[in-house]
């Protein structure tokens, strides 16, 4: 024991180990009435270490020149390959299934809001970050929906309204649209050179940057402590030694809390992996197990789930009004994501929590909900007559809801009186 | 701390010259790395332009060659072909060419540089098959065009889609010139673009 006192002494004096550990363990109070709702953190933790360890595996067995036979290969050849893709193909959208219940959670009890702004920035950065890799992860296995899901994706790139800069035509905007996705491409089709280059970003520096911005979203929500379903602040409440009187530590309080949830998140994890790792075609899509075939289109390309609602967005747009309709479905698209990091300022209601807030917010938030999910089935259905006026319903609530409902919603409604100390939670 | 002898408008213009070259610096340094993101010299010659020889082409017969993996037809087309164009744009989705499906020495009511050589690109706009020449009039097309078995699409013998088939664009018209009275270079505008 004085052997490993001595080392731990010797390693502190060299490195803030103790206290690093009080700050972030043993010490960092977090408030005591934590709900379901706060699993989901700590399950997204679970999920990118999956995603990293199932990664490097996949990795040792991947050759991006052939992508759709290396594939075929870890799942035919590798020993046990088939359970370490469907461990990584699986936890791509588990990932997201978890991260956007965790924004859900952001919403619900106003954790974005002063003074965790910062904390909402960095998250949105690592949604951003997810979405790109997980679209460079989708191409990478060369299947038929690889390729047209990249074509449809690279070709946005073209789309962009560049005619709108001074002094450049609708010809000049074309050839550089043209150039941006040769220069994606590495090539004037997709190819080996594509593949290759999204290789080397999905493998190292998207997941680089990921860890990073993980580090920074924790390093900052421990700077002003977390959030609460009450939405009331427990630092204004602190005993004689200058404790939060509602705050009760994290190790072992809620290491141990957490754990039976990471338990049950795995036992459903492994249940989607056992029988349904293709999830119906919404997982890996049925047109991904023939390999990429440029002179064959899948009769309707789809995005997977996770980019559903983004996707209606893109698509809903109609109306070539000074520019073409298609720019402002980017532009729908592009906005949709862009006005969630301005959210901390949209939300101007003075109450945080949906618990003390009144029946206008708690309505609007549950039709966003609806609306939310309604138009991620429409990004994975074929835009006909009916699912399109949908989406366009859809898209128009969306935006009312942050542009509208979100900085004056709360002048319409009466909000309950917030408590000074947290609740039982009822 | 003094700030004795130091010269801090001296200080602020060294600093500011320093990161100034720094920046140039890095700026300079992110061209490489920019750059090698382009197609490479071999990818570059794999989609190097492609010369057709028309001379041989009879009235009426079609070539295809590939271009950036892509098949590209020529069409030498007759005075009969070229008077149908006109009869049936009452039936086309899109007779004047608006969509940009084509570049703008090509669009006019022949969709070409000369009036009967027809260049297109081969793959039709709903999913990318092959459509097939039809020379003579058929059954669906009266004056003759391309029928795509796919999924049925119609197209006039100018690439013009028809209303009421899947595909919803006339077929592609690629950049192409002529080096030549009788060679066409698709993929270059280098050559003649005027008739």
């Amino acid at each position: 024991m004085r052997v490993v006192n001595g080392l731990i002494d010797w390693v502190d004096a060299r490195l803030p180990v103790v206290n690093t550990y009080k700050k972030h363990m043993s010490e960092y109070y977090a408030p005591k009435n934590f709900n379901f709702w706060y699993y989901f953190g700590v399950l997204s933790m679970v999920v990118l270490v999956n995603q990293l360890l199932t990664g490097i595996w996949l990795t040792m067995f991947f050759s991006p020149s052939q992508g759709f036979e290396s594939v075929e290969y870890i799942m035919r050849d590798v020993q046990w390959g088939w359970l370490i893709r469907y461990m990584h193909a699986v936890g791509a959208s588990a990932f997201f299934a978890v991260v956007y219940i965790h924004m859900f959670r952001g919403l619900l009890y106003g954790s974005y809001k002063p003074p965790r702004e910062l904390v909402w920035i960095f998250g949105m950065l690592i949604y951003v970050a997810l979405m790109a890799e997980g679209f460079l992860g989708y191409v990478l296995p060369w299947g038929n929906m690889s390729y047209w899901g990249a074509q449809v994706i690279i070709s946005l790139a073209g789309a962009i309204p560049f005619d709108v800069i001074p002094f450049i035509d609708a010809n000049d905007a074309k050839e550089i649209g043209e150039a941006l996705t040769t220069w994606v491409r590495g090539d004037y089709l997709l190819s080996t050179a594509t593949v290759n280059k999204f290789f080397a970003l999905h493998v190292v520096a998207i997941p680089l940057v990921l860890v990073a911005l993980v580090f920074l979203h924790i390093l900052a929500l421990h700077e002003v402590g977390s959030n609460n379903p009450d939405g009331v602040e427990i630092k204004k409440n602190k005993d004689e030694n200058g404790i939060p009187k509602d705050g009760i530590p994290f190790h072992p309080y809620y290491t141990v809390k957490d754990l039976p949830g990471v338990i049950i998140f795995m036992m459903v994890f492994a249940v989607v992996i056992f029988y349904f790792p293709t999830g119906g075609g919404y997982l890996i899509e049925k047109p991904n197990f023939a390999p990429a075939d440029p002179l064959k289109t899948p009769d309707h390309i789809a995005p997977v789930w996770y980019y559903g609602p983004y996707y209606a967005m893109l698509r809903a747009t109609t109306i070539d009004w000074f520019i073409s309709s298609k720019a402002w479905g980017l532009i729908a698209m592009g906005g949709a994501i862009a006005i969630l990091f301005l959210l901390p300022w949209l939300d101007r209601h003075p109450v945080k929590s949906i618990r003390y807030k009144g029946l206008v917010s708690k309505i609007t938030l549950a039709l966003f909900v609806v609306d939310f999910l309604i138009l991620g089935y429409l990004g994975t259905q074929p835009a006909t007559g009916l699912a399109k006026t949908v989406a366009q319903i859809g898209t128009v609530y969306y935006f009312l809801f942050f542009i509208v409902i979100l900085p004056f919603g709360h002048r319409f409604e009466k909000s309950k009186p917030v408590p000074e100390r947290v609740t039982g939670g009822h | 701390m003094s700030n004795d002898g130091v010269n801090t408008s001296r200080r602020t213009f060294l600093i500011g010259l320093t990161s100034a070259i720094g920046a140039a610096g890095a700026v300079g340094l992110a061209v490489p790395f920019v750059k090698s993101w382009l197609p490479s010299a071999k990818a570059e010659n794999a989609g190097a332009p492609v010369q057709v020889d028309i001379s041989k082409l009879e009235l009426g017969q079609r070539v295809v060659q590939e271009w950036r993996g892509q098949p590209v037809w020529v069409v030498n087309r007759t005075d009969e072909m070229l008077a149908g164009l006109a009869q049936i744009e009452g039936s086309l989705r899109d007779p004047g060419s608006e969509q940009d499906q084509q570049p703008p020495y090509a669009k006019n009511q022949w969709r070409s540089i000369k009036k009967e050589y027809l260049v297109l690109i081969g793959t039709c706009t709903h999913l990318g098959c092959s459509p097939l020449y039809e020379q003579e009039p058929t059954v669906q097309l009266d004056h003759g065009g391309f029928f795509c078995p796919c999924h049925g699409s119609m197209f006039d013998l100018a690439g013009r889609v028809y209303q009421g088939v899947p595909a919803p664009t006339n077929l592609v018209v690629p950049p192409h010139s002529y080096l030549s009275e009788s060679v066409i270079i698709v993929g270059s505008e280098e050559g003649e673009t005027q008739a």
